[in-house]
């Protein structure tokens, strides 16, 4: 099992090296990021620290396995980040509805008040 | 456009994607059947030249900065109409199926019901509709499941031809289903207590252009609209247990 906690531990460094420098560059905002950085974070300690990820498995009852403690806990990071990124896009979708229509309603005022001006001045 | 809105104003919303073989004929078509009354189409990004053709015949145009879907290109005309304080709305779309000689029903009959909508029915006058078998069964459907939840029959609930006054209009400008907005627009205007009346009215196969209905679009239609309904009957009743 020790390869597969090493693998788990690479990619969860990868992970953290990864939102880091996305963090950097500002491809990411700090808030959105925290998620999979604690998820990584979780994950690496999990899998370095076996008497904990022992402990953690047969308190959930999963027994002689404790690498399904790390499986279970990728399914439910992925589950959460997903389905808060969900809320967070419905969110931006409807504020991106409303600026939109904000934007042509006030082109067509613009539009109509610069006609108005035009009128007035041609007499 | 008069923009002067005010007691006993009427405007006309035509929203439009990809129309300009057919937008043009209905703009011609309502300004001989209610003349002098302002149009506006909304343009929902066309990819072609709706917006020219519809400003030739003689419309104002809304052009939306990129695509919103039905709901949101008609939510901003009935923000704008809102805005510059109409009194009346009606919406017909720019695919030449709603006939426009048929304004002045659904119009009087918005002034004299006192109800906050109008619907303009394919089905009160059964040889008038050239709806699909598809679209017939799934609209059959809507009326049995929107029996009880309306509390009375609506023959039509999927129709694209209505008006609306300025109690209505209030309303949608702060609350409009984005996506297939007809159906639950009728659970919003219930949940304010409004009412709604059909009147007859003739749909035409399309001027021009295409339908974009599937059987796979059909069912996605079916199933999101059943959802959008149960979330907005749950949030009312949310709201009434929290009273």
């Amino acid at each position: 099992m020790e390869p597969l906690l090493n693998a788990i531990a690479l990619v969860s460094l990868a992970v953290i090296a990864l939102v880091l420098l996305s963090l950097r560059r500002a491809h990411i905002r700090v808030e959105y990021s925290m998620s999979w950085l604690g998820a990584a974070v979780a994950l690496l300690v999990l899998s370095q620290w076996r008497s904990l990820l022992e402990r953690v498995s047969a308190w959930l009852g999963l027994g002689d396995d404790p690498a399904s403690v790390l499986v279970l806990l990728i399914v439910c990071v992925l589950f959460v980040v997903s389905y808060r990124f969900s809320i967070i896009l419905s969110r931006l979708k409807d504020a991106n509805i409303a600026l939109a229509q904000k934007v042509a309603i006030l082109e067509f005022q613009i539009r109509t008040i610069d006609e108005k001006q035009q009128t007035e001045s041609s007499y | 456009m008069t923009h002067s809105g005010g007691p006993g104003s009427v405007l006309i919303i035509v929203p439009a994607y990809n129309e300009e073989g057919a937008v043009g004929g209905v703009i011609a078509e309502i300004q001989a059947t209610v003349p002098g009354v302002p149009v506006l189409v909304i343009d929902d990004c066309s990819e072609d030249a709706t917006i020219v053709t519809a400003r030739a015949a003689g419309a104002e145009i809304l052009p939306l900065p990129h695509h919103l879907g039905l709901g949101g290109a008609v939510q901003a005309g009935y923000k704008l109409a809102f805005e510059l304080g109409y009194e009346y709305v009606i919406r017909l779309d720019g695919d030449g199926q709603h006939d426009p000689r048929d304004i002045p029903v659904v119009l009087d009959t918005l002034r004299s019901s006192g109800c906050e909508m109008v619907i303009g029915s394919r089905y009160i006058e059964e040889d008038s509709n050239h709806t699909s078998f598809l679209r017939s069964v799934g609209i059959r459907f809507f009326r049995l499941v929107l029996r009880p939840i309306l509390g009375k029959p609506v023959l039509d609930p999927t129709s694209g031809f209505v008006g609306v006054n300025r109690a209505a209009l209030q309303v949608f400008s702060k609350s409009f289903p984005l996506e297939y907005p007809e159906i639950e627009a009728l659970v919003v205007l219930k949940r304010r207590a409004f009412r709604f009346i059909e009147v007859p009215c003739r749909v035409r196969p399309r001027a021009a252009g295409m339908s974009t209905i599937t059987p796979v679009r059909s069912v996605y239609y079916i199933v999101h609209v059943l959802l959008g309904v149960l979330v907005n009957i749950l949030r009312f009743e949310s709201r009434r247990w929290r009273r």
